[in-house]
């Protein structure tokens, strides 16, 4: 990508965590708030915000709250009284914050989180899987899915100017890979705060709290009210699937470095897809020219914007392969598929009336270790999964 | 602090604020509580309301009877909500996008206060954010139908603590919450009743005025007609009767000073105030005594704090 080379040339990367990254992004934004309890994986995000705010980097109250419960309450409370406002988390941590989840998108706070996945208990993990965001999918809250520490600083910009367009505001989750993602070091190019500003311009809750013209949040309201309210966040959630896709065009020719709101790799001819997500996709990216060059002829899929759900996209990619094998990093125990992912694909090939066999692997549960010819394994299934077809979920990697 | 006290009713400002049509009960004592807060609060005051009969009975959507900005979140995280908009006024202020004094005023009732939300609150307090919290306490569940919390008295009839052959009701003293609260070396606790409108105006005042030094807190009690189970026209002299009785005590603790705002000479026995009460009306003579003794103690600690009689014996 040419205008990437130019980008490279003016900008020198730093380097960077995915949580640093964040940190980073949160600086450029000049958030107002920044409200979070510390949780492994997460805490070094909170940390070198601390460390700007203390150096003078970044003019931000923080609140030490005493639980993720507060935490996203108090980001509630700042919200609504106009603060550009931030918090992250992980895992028990997002598990804790699931009422009040609910109530911010319910209340449309354009509140940002960054979540470094984790493992839910028990028994207690702190490593890596998808369980808490995927317990925490239908809050009503954007979800990207991010790939790179890059991506992360790019899409926490991103997701400001999401949540805080008047037609939308809507929380965003920004989620990634616990420990994989969160405590590795990558080249990141940050940018300049002005012009992370000019293209992300603070815009206040435009109903907030406001002596002057006061106004009453969060009413209770009868079922002849609640329904049309919960009606209004579907039709803002179906509004932010294109402002998405605009954002993030608007951000290439801003700075450079776009994502869509998915990527496909390698999916010109080929016969079958999978589809993962952060660093499985990233590692599938580095797997799947070899397996094409032993005939392989598998695409990936990579999940980025997960909530909204891309459906005419996907119906589009996977109109053209005979097999899809989902990865899920996540289990939804007792459900036909078990994968959660998984059934979102098979509800999709059945509203399309797509013709395609799909297979569900589950992968990667509390960080099981995953290495090149596991993945490789993954793309010999999803090949073979053209002509056969699995019809139960299949359990990667644990020992029976 | 230079506090200018209010000396009678004609002193409060007249502006309504907390305005009729709201569901409260009929003889609900929270109306006016609300209704005089408000007013010595005014217009630029922004309100959090954890959930509890008050936020359900002042916001049916698309009505409110509040003319101040006004937020209602969850049931347990009004001292966190309040935190964050306070936060937020200080940061929005530093970086002029906000030019203008903004007090934060959070309420509670007691489930919300002393049982779910008494991390989210320890946690305000401790960090001393500028917000001045309201326990408006009616000592159950009400607005669910009369559970018990941990704020109801000794003896107390519950829908969860009834009196049957083996429960006699509530078997567990009432949490203290104020000194819990006071533990927490913020500048101003005061509890207050509706039944001395003064003595509470004057409460809510200087804890708004302290706010410029750290939090504050107003426990008020509320008589509840349906919870208490008296006719709803006694919700006032119930009020009355619970200072005069020594049930509830009238103190502040201003900057560490402990001080009976309200002292009772000759008081009246329990008994007078627990009769018109259909939630004591199981007790039996034994017990009526039992409480006695628990409010003769609880009038002798005080007065030991006081270092004098403030508080006098059963006439």
């Amino acid at each position: 990508m040419a205008s990437l080379e130019v980008a490279k040339e003016v900008k020198k990367p730093k380097p960077l965590s995915t949580n640093s990254a964040v940190a980073y992004a949160v600086k450029d934004l000049d958030v107002d708030v920044v409200s979070a309890y510390p949780i492994t994986p997460q805490t070094t995000v909170v940390e070198k915000i601390a460390d700007f705010i203390a150096n003078g980097e970044l003019d931000a109250e923080m609140i030490h709250v005493e639980s993720e419960h507060s935490a996203l309450s108090a980001a509630i409370g700042a919200a609504a009284t106009g603060a550009r406002t931030f918090t992250a988390t992980a895992s028990q941590g997002l598990a804790l914050m699931h009422e009040i989840l609910h109530i911010a998108s319910g209340m449309r706070m354009p509140i940002v989180m960054s979540v470094a996945m984790r493992a839910l208990s028990a028994p207690i993990s702190i490593w890596n899987d998808h369980s808490d965001v995927m317990n925490a999918r239908d809050a009503g809250w954007i979800i990207y899915f991010v790939s790179s520490a890059q991506e992360a600083y790019d899409t926490i910009i991103q997701a400001f100017k999401l949540a805080e367009d008047p037609d939308i505001l809507l929380p965003v989750m920004v989620a990634y890979d616990g420990y994989v993602m969160s405590h590795t070091i990558e080249p990141v190019i940050t940018e300049d705060r002005d012009e992370v500003l000019k293209f992300a311009p603070k815009r206040p809750f435009p109903y907030r709290l406001d002596p002057d013209n006061p106004v009453t949040m969060g009413p209770i309201a009868d079922p002849n009210w609640f329904y049309e309210i919960k009606y209004q966040q579907v039709m803002a959630m179906e509004r932010a699937l294109e402002k998405a896709r605009e954002i993030d065009e608007e951000f290439r020719k801003t700075f450079g470095r776009g994502y869509g709101i998915y990527e496909c790799f390698m999916c010109d001819d080929a016969e079958a897809l999978i589809v993962a997500k952060t660093s499985y996709a990233a590692t599938l990216k580095t797997i799947l020219p070899k397996m094409w060059e032993k005939g392989y002829k598998v695409g990936l899929l990579r999940l980025r914007l997960y909530r909204p759900f891309p459906v005419e996209d996907f119906k589009n990619i996977l109109d053209k392969v005979d097999a899809v094998l989902v990865i899920d990093r996540a289990i939804s125990y007792g459900a036909p598929l078990q994968g959660p992912l998984a059934m979102e694909f098979s509800s999709l090939i059945v509203k399309e009336d797509l013709k395609l066999n799909l297979t569900s692997v589950v992968a990667g549960i509390g960080q099981r270790r995953m290495i090149d010819s596991d993945f490789e394994n993954l793309v010999k299934l999803a090949w073979e999964s053209r002509t056969k077809k699995y019809d139960r979920t299949i359990f990667y990697g644990v020992r029976l | 602090m230079s506090t200018k006290l209010y000396r009678s009713l004609f002193d409060f400002p007249r502006e309504e604020r907390f305005v009729s049509g709201h569901r409260l009960c009929a003889g609900c004592t929270i109306g006016p509580v609300m209704r005089l807060l408000t007013k010595i609060a005014g217009k630029d005051a922004i309100i959090v309301n954890a959930t509890g009969c008050l936020e359900v009975s002042s916001t049916p959507y698309p009505y409110t009877s509040w003319r101040n900005p006004w937020i209602h979140v969850a049931f347990e995280n009004a001292g966190a909500v309040a935190s964050g908009v306070e936060a937020a006024i200080k940061m929005l202020k530093k970086k002029g996008m906000l030019n203008k004094d903004i007090k934060v005023i959070a309420i509670g009732g007691d489930g919300g206060t002393v049982d779910i939300g008494l991390q989210a609150l320890s946690g305000m307090l401790e960090r001393g954010h500028k917000v001045m919290y309201v326990l408006y306490d009616n000592e159950a569940y009400m607005n669910t139908g009369i559970q018990r919390s941990g704020a109801t008295p000794y003896g107390a009839w519950t829908t969860t603590t009834p009196a049957g052959k083996v429960w006699r009701g509530e078997w567990r003293p009432k949490k203290d919450i104020d000194a819990i609260v006071a533990a927490h070396r913020v500048p101003y606790v005061a509890t207050a009743s509706p039944a001395y409108p003064i003595d509470l105006a004057n409460k809510f005042k200087k804890a708004l005025d302290y706010l410029e030094e750290g939090p504050t807190f107003v426990h008020v009690l509320i008589p509840c007609t349906t919870g208490w189970r008296f006719d709803p026209s006694l919700g006032i002299k119930l009020a009355r009767l619970a200072v005069e009785t020594g049930m509830w005590i009238l103190y502040e603790i201003d900057h560490g000073t402990f001080r009976v705002t309200y002292p009772v000479k000759k008081r009246k026995p329990v008994k007078e105030y627990l009769k018109p009460q259909g939630r004591f009306r199981h007790l039996t003579e034994e017990e009526i005594e039992k409480i006695q003794k628990l409010v003769d103690q609880e009038v002798e600690r005080i007065n030991k704090i006081v270092g004098k009689e403030v508080i006098g014996p059963v006439a």
